[in-house]
């Protein structure tokens, strides 16, 4: 059991970091081996914002193997070196913690493939998010210690998804967290409730199709999955839709992009997720109590049905 | 009522319209035995007086603090407490094995009033997945929606959502009434043994799938019919206990119940006696 969470302001901006923080804090007994954010910032949308680790958390319980720090201060370069040698210009640089960075760069191209290719292509280095608007940040933890670590209460911005992670079939680290970009897509991300029974099968002809996985969490699948679809030219709905009948299992699933969010259920219903719709302000999660956590007052909410595919633009 | 302790063993449970449907196949009937009576009474009941009334604000109480709570002013002879911002908190009202008049002003969480026997309750709100799951007896009225799993294996009373329900409504249950003001979802009435379920508006796909017994009536479209599901005839005695149990629901009382169609199970996937895969090749 996991959970998940999801709000999209339409019209303004609000602190979307502590309203996610709210909710997924609300929804911490699904799951707090780690929690994730994926948060859509006011920018000016000139350069870049890629977060990326060198690194896993090795603390308490994680499933990662211990490594000395200063292996972490060596990738980092290695990224530098590389990112010059591709004319991308580091404008900003914030390392949060030895194993996670941000970078803002100014970097002038449309295909994000070659770019993250080359990235991921240095040993222990993952993207985690690519995009002018989108930034994922994932740790191991409840939501409010990783919103403490990273400081994300003070983030403005549109919308936001995140989850609350129970790990079940693979392991407590920050590369099987939540949510997965959907890579090389410039600002999507996804967050899933559920279990993929068709996983390998899939796996198998996207990876002949040269889209990459970095995990063996069956949600990262739902990224790559649409992923493909858009970069043959479906819009988000139409490759949510199509996921309703290529994807087999049980799920309930949000993605975001750099102004829209999206919800889908699987056809049995079998994962939970409660709506709330106004013309401001779309709010939903796996349970009533995190919408309960930024509208706290009496509200209509509703249960989308089986086989759902909704979405919503800023 | 039949005086239990002469009629015949047979006809007990009709007696006491313990159920109408004409039980057929392999069915076997527990008939309710009057010398056991004393096994049916809770302890720890409490004699309330429903003209005794308080309110109750749960803002800042977990769960089991505002049960504890319920439990503790029905103790006192409270006969109707009215809940204040109960916030989509989950479990609340749970195992109420009293006569209470219980009015909640907001919506619940999960679980919602599970295993309760007895009580009326009155939710101004919406109410999260299981709500009034194992219900006995009494009377549940949602005013808005309704998520998954409503009415999960309840055993009796009347459940009442006046807006759209999710998937599985009605699973496993084994008796009482289920009615639908809007929509419901995908495998509504899954594997339901006995008791009515009524949709005013329409219903997802595998309607009744796998159903033992019991009958489901749908005034909107069917997505699909589930394994085992069928149509059946709408009669007229159909449409009066339809119509008297809408107006006692407080819902759909001007609905045109002769156009709704009935489903019970076609009872041909009762097939036990079949043999196991491994036992046919071994006939073979």
């Amino acid at each position: 059991m996991c959970g998940i969470a999801g709000l999209i302001h339409r019209g303004k901006s609000s602190n979307v970091g502590s309203e996610l923080q709210g909710m997924l804090q609300a929804l911490k007994h699904r799951g707090e081996d780690s929690t994730g954010y994926a948060l859509y910032g006011d920018t000016d949308g000139k350069n870049f914002i890629m977060r990326f680790k060198v690194g896993e958390n090795v603390g308490e319980g994680s499933s990662s193997i211990m490594e000395d720090v200063s292996v972490y201060d060596e990738r980092k370069k290695i990224v530098d070196q590389t990112l010059a040698e591709m004319g991308a210009k580091v404008v900003k640089e914030e390392r949060t913690l030895p194993y996670s960075l941000r970078y803002e760069i100014d970097y002038n191209t449309k295909d994000l493939l070659e770019f993250s290719q080359r990235i991921e292509s240095i040993p222990g280095v993952e993207i985690l998010s690519m995009g002018k608007s989108l930034e994922v940040i994932k740790d191991l933890g409840n939501a409010k210690m990783v919103c403490d670590r990273y400081s994300l209460d003070k983030v403005v911005g549109t919308h936001a998804i995140g989850h609350a992670r129970m790990a079940t079939e693979s392991g407590v680290d920050i590369k099987s967290a939540h949510p997965f970009w959907g890579y090389p897509f410039s600002d999507v991300s996804v967050v899933h409730n559920g279990q993929l029974t068709n996983y390998w099968n899939n796996r198998r002809v996207l990876e002949n199709k040269g889209m990459r996985f970095m995990s063996e969490c069956d949600s990262e699948l739902i990224a790559v999955y649409i992923a493909e679809k858009m970069r043959d030219g479906a819009t988000l709905e139409e490759g949510m839709k199509a996921s309703l009948t290529g994807l087999d299992g049980v799920f309930t699933y949000f993605v975001a992009t750099k102004d829209s969010l999206g919800m889908a259920k699987d056809t049995m219903a079998a994962k939970p997720l409660v709506l709330y719709e106004s013309d401001d302000l779309v709010a939903m999660g796996s349970e009533e109590i995190a919408i309960r956590s930024v509208l706290p007052q009496e509200i209509d909410t509703y249960d989308p049905f089986d086989g759902e595919v909704k979405v919503w633009q800023i | 009522m039949a005086n239990l302790k002469t009629v015949s063993k047979k006809s007990k449970a009709q007696s006491m319209g313990m159920h109408t449907e004409v039980l057929t196949g392999r069915t076997q009937q527990k008939f309710f035995n009057p010398d056991e009576a004393e096994n049916f009474y809770y302890f720890g009941t409490y004699d309330v007086d429903f003209n005794k009334r308080t309110e109750l604000d749960v803002k800042d109480m977990t769960a089991p603090e505002a049960n504890k709570e319920i439990d503790n002013l029905m103790s006192q002879g409270y006969g109707t407490i009215v809940i204040k911002n109960p916030q989509g908190k989950h479990s609340l009202g749970v195992g109420i094995l009293n006569k209470l008049n219980l009015i909640f002003e907001g919506s619940l969480g999960y679980f919602g009033m599970g295993s309760c026997d007895g009580p009326i309750v009155r939710i101004n709100g919406r109410v999260g997945w299981s709500c009034a799951e194992n219900l006995m007896a009494g009377k549940v009225v949602i005013e808005k929606n309704a998520g998954s799993c409503f009415g999960a294996a309840i055993r009796g009373g009347d459940l009442i959502c006046k807006g759209s329900v999710g998937a599985r409504t009605g699973i496993d249950m084994k008796g009482g009434t289920i009615i639908i003001g809007g929509d419901a979802g995908a495998f509504t009435g899954f594997m339901m043994q006995r008791g009515r379920i009524i949709i005013l508006g329409d219903v997802g796909i595998n309607l009744g799938d796998s159903m033992y017994d019991g009958t489901i009536f749908v005034g909107g479209e069917i997505g699909s019919y589930g394994s085992d599901a069928v149509d059946a005839e709408l009669t007229s005695s159909d449409q009066d206990w339809l119509k008297r149990k809408l107006k006692v629901a407080e819902i759909g009382e001007n609905f045109d119940v002769s156009k709704m169609k009935k489903i019970v199970a076609g009872k041909k996937l009762w097939n036990y006696d079949n043999l196991e895969p491994t036992e046919k090749k071994g006939a073979i």
